[in-house]
């Protein structure tokens, strides 16, 4: 019930900072450089081609008059038609969601798998081999540019060694994808009792997960030490130990749920940002996600993909945003009481 | 940890599902930088990889023949007309119109038969529907609905506004499709009349292949038409195209032999292909086109000849040529008008890199310690432009020009050269029709089209163009271009670079390519042995 009050005061807060986006992003569109009339009147376009195409695209309106048409078919759920793909944005973004989320989820996944026990080894034993070991993989791994590791994974692991499968995006060339249900490849795949199929996706995921995964290990691990050696100095750790509970209830039952808070804050974070950021891996593996669908439709001047990218990004950071903060509840009772 | 190892290595190195040698020698792999943003030629700001679907999915009335390359290489013959679905044309003896004949065989995809009511929507909708397709039409004097004119089911008529040589050569462009009209007015509305909408994602052809599936950014799957009576039976039966936004990975999928043909790769990455041996590479000089820089001639202080002249005498032709394509290219230095085209030697090479007489051509325009100016080029295309700038900025310190240079982004690129306002910079230009009037038309001609980079506009020069489009007699004709071209190089708006190559990477088992003047893959040529 409080939970429930909690998560509807977030979500009545959100509006408007939603409306401010949608004005934001529409300004800021406009305030670009380049015209997107001249960009798609072709190349034998003469003024009065650019001139017929702006007026086809709403340009010669006042801006009012086209924040108002915008603002009339973001009601009916229109947002608009991208002129680089020539098709609707919402269905674009549909179909690529899915493949930025499930690229993005596993990264994390991967990335969550290893930063973890890494940063409670680190903590348990700060100053020892492993602390060391974690520090050195950590700041190797934020340190290397994103697309150069993927570049570098690509290189080694398909063109050298042959054992990755050729960097096409989702699936290999021959391959056709499940069903849609989910859009997860992976799901899709179950769902459809294809095991070839989910082998086909599960093999082009490997290498650009990793690459994410390396990039987002690096804060994990590290907020994980930091938390963990906080909470293993405090008094309550110290009396669980003195109360003689076994070292494993004291580190994983106490110690870890309480230094799992800011890990969880962080978590969020890294998820937004990796949703957005890995528009470097979608372009070295030719992964269909937003990201680079956003990136593409910039260098177009094309409006209409980027303000949808960018009020479908805002509605996902408000949707995570309270995700945390009902997670917060379930592992940390003072939130609730205080909220 | 370990678990999670030998997990991860036994995904990686399961082998995926072996495709019959049989279907992948009839399969056509296609990796590109970018796909089609509309399936429909005439679709407004429908990109380039959109002229080659269309250029699969539909046929034209006419097309080209194909001529063999002395190094053997093929490329298609402007100068020879061949039917397509018009089996034969007959242009009447007033010479006031031209009438096709349409092959009685020829279905659409959804079996309908070809008719001369279908060639009329289809032309009908060129002229009509404005932007690009209507302005190509226009180029060949093809601007109005009632030119066109349907005779009975199999034989459609042109009527000529004027007489113009480049009405029939147009015909085999790719702009003038031929739609299937039943289908697609089924899909027309009141407020589009033309079926826009519905023939972007659609295909209402009758080409050699039909579409079977397009992901618009990720990939787009034809199949072949085999009831296709327009020329022999192609030999590929599916084509896929991939887009593949990193040169690096297209590069590595041909060299490991996943994918059997690529263009667009960065010049180096040819050269270096080339040479490896492992994948052949393909290279012919781009017809009707050159790379240069160019100079605003409205606005001082490039408007003063003398200046132009400077710098025309002070560019380092070689070193820009070796450093931004590697050398794939004609060196034009000052010609013109590309090999290739008619008339490129009719006048010899003027500019030469001679800082002897640079100082003097300062000092007489009045500027003896030279002056700063901005240098711009398109970062769309700075793999080449970028080491090109900086050897014309340091050149130009030579000199006592002073540059800075400033990188447009390349959305940003078609809207700085229509405002004519950039001091200097680097462009390039080239013309689907091979003719030097053509060219003379877009670039020098007092229309001050987009493509007049300089602004350069000179009654004389327009005379001469004008007086070549139309000029029937050669010898005429002959004089006619020598004139044009003596004066750009007189003038020197813009000073020619180099003519660049177009080049397409592929598998050694494919056979058949050939270039096109609209630099497209035309699948219907391709084999796989």
């Amino acid at each position: 019930m409080v939970l429930a009050r909690l998560a509807g005061r977030r979500l009545a807060l959100a509006v408007p900072a939603l409306a401010g986006v949608v004005v934001v992003t529409f300004l800021l569109n406009r305030a670009l450089p380049g015209d997107p009339a001249a960009f798609f009147a072709g190349p034998a376009a003469t003024q009065q081609a650019i001139h017929e195409i702006r007026v086809k695209l709403g340009l010669d309106r006042t801006l009012p008059e086209q924040f108002l048409l915008y603002v009339r078919d973001l009601a009916r759920g229109d947002l608009g038609k991208s002129l680089t793909t020539g098709q609707p944005v919402i269905a674009d973004l549909l179909t690529r969601l899915p493949a930025s989320l499930e690229l993005t989820l596993c990264g994390l996944a991967l990335a969550l798998a290893v930063a973890l026990p890494l940063g409670v080894l680190a903590a348990v034993r700060p100053g020892s081999w492993i602390d060391h070991a974690a520090r050195v993989t950590t700041t190797a791994g934020v340190s290397l540019p994103i697309f150069f590791t993927g570049l570098l994974l690509v290189y080694v692991f398909y063109y050298l060694l042959g054992w990755a499968p050729a960097p096409l995006g989702r699936l290999d060339a021959f391959s056709s994808p499940p069903v849609a249900r989910t859009g997860f490849y992976l799901a899709d795949s179950l769902l459809a009792r294809d095991s070839a199929l989910f082998r086909a996706a599960l093999r082009q995921l490997v290498l650009p997960a990793l690459t994410l995964g390396l990039f987002a290990m690096a804060p994990i691990a590290r907020m994980t030490r930091a938390a963990m050696l906080g909470v293993l100095g405090s008094d309550f750790v110290r009396t669980a130990r003195a109360m003689g509970l076994a070292p494993r209830t004291v580190l994983l039952t106490y110690a870890l749920r309480n230094a799992l808070l800011p890990v969880v804050t962080l978590l969020g974070m890294v998820f937004s940002f990796l949703l957005g950021a890995n528009v470097l891996v979608e372009k070295v593996f030719a992964w269909p996600g937003i990201g680079s669908y956003a990136l593409e439709a910039l260098i177009a001047s094309d409006y209409a993909p980027v303000q949808g990218f960018v009020l479908m990004m805002a509605s996902i950071y408000v949707v995570l945003n309270l995700t945390i903060d009902v997670l917060y509840g379930l592992i940390d009772a003072r939130v609730r009481i205080e909220a | 940890m370990r678990h999670w190892l030998a997990t991860l290595a036994l995904v990686l190195l399961a082998v995926p599902g072996a495709v019959s040698a049989q279907t992948r020698t009839e399969t056509l792999l296609v990796v590109t930088e970018s796909g089609p943003n509309s399936m429909d030629i005439h679709g407004v700001g429908a990109n380039r990889p959109s002229y080659q679907a269309s250029w699969n999915l539909y046929d034209r009335l006419l097309t080209y023949g194909v001529k063999t390359l002395p190094d053997g290489s093929r490329m298609y013959d402007y100068s020879v007309l061949k039917p397509e679905l018009a089996e034969s044309w007959q242009v009447a003896a007033d010479g006031a119109s031209v009438t096709f004949k349409l092959r009685r065989d020829a279905k659409f995809h959804d079996g309908a038969p070809v008719t001369a009511r279908d060639v009329k929507w289809s032309f009908d909708r060129a002229v009509t529907v404005g932007g690009f397709p209507t302005f190509q039409m226009k180029a060949g004097s093809l601007e109005n609905p009632d030119q066109f004119e349907v005779v009975d089911d199999y034989t459609f008529r042109v009527k000529f506004v004027r007489k113009d040589k480049l009405t029939m050569p147009d015909v085999a462009v790719p702009v003038p499709v031929v739609i299937n009209s039943t289908l697609a007015k089924k899909s027309a509305t009141a407020s589009d009349p033309w079926a826009m909408e519905w023939l972007k994602n659609n295909d209402a052809g009758g080409g050699a292949y039909k579409l079977e599936s397009w992901k618009p950014g990720q990939e787009t799957i034809y199949v072949r038409f085999d009831d296709w009576k327009s020329g022999p039976l192609p030999k590929i039966k599916r084509v896929l195209v991939r887009e593949v936004p990193s040169a690096g990975n297209r590069r590595a999928l041909l060299e490991r032999g996943d994918a059997d043909i690529s263009f667009d790769l960065p010049p180096k990455d040819f050269a270096e292909m080339g040479k490896a041996g492992k994948v052949a590479v393909v290279s012919h000089p781009v017809e009707n086109a050159f790379a240069y820089v160019g100079m605003n001639v409205k606005n001082p202080p490039f408007s003063n000849p003398k200046v132009r002249l400077a710098v025309a005498s002070a560019l380092p032709y070689d070193k820009i040529f070796s450093a931004a394509v590697f050398g794939r290219g004609v060196l034009l230095q000052g010609n013109p008008i590309a090999s290739l085209t008619f008339g490129h030697d009719l006048v010899p090479t003027p500019f030469k890199t001679d800082l002897s007489k640079t100082k003097a051509l300062m000092a007489e325009a009045g500027f003896p310690g030279g002056f700063a100016t901005t240098l711009s080029f398109d970062q769309g295309f700075a793999t080449t432009n970028e080491p090109a700038a900086v050897l014309v900025q340091e050149s130009l310190a030579q000199i006592g020009i002073r540059t800075t240079i400033q990188k447009i982004p390349g959305a940003n690129w078609r809207n700085m050269l229509l405002k004519k306002e950039m001091p200097i910079f680097l462009n390039a230009f080239g013309g689907w029709l091979n003719y030097p009037e053509y060219f003379f038309f877009w670039n020098f001609h007092g229309q001050n089209a987009v493509f007049n980079t300089s602004s350069y506009q000179n009654p004389e020069m327009d005379k001469l163009i004008d007086a070549a489009r139309f000029e029937s007699d050669r010898a005429k004709y002959t004089e006619l271009v020598r004139g044009f071209a003596k004066l750009m190089v007189a003038d020197v708006p813009r000073i020619p670079l180099y003519q660049p190559l177009l080049d397409v990477a592929m598998q050694k088992n494919v056979k058949g390519y050939q270039y096109w003047f609209h630099r497209q893959l035309d699948y219907r040529q391709i084999a796989k042995e």
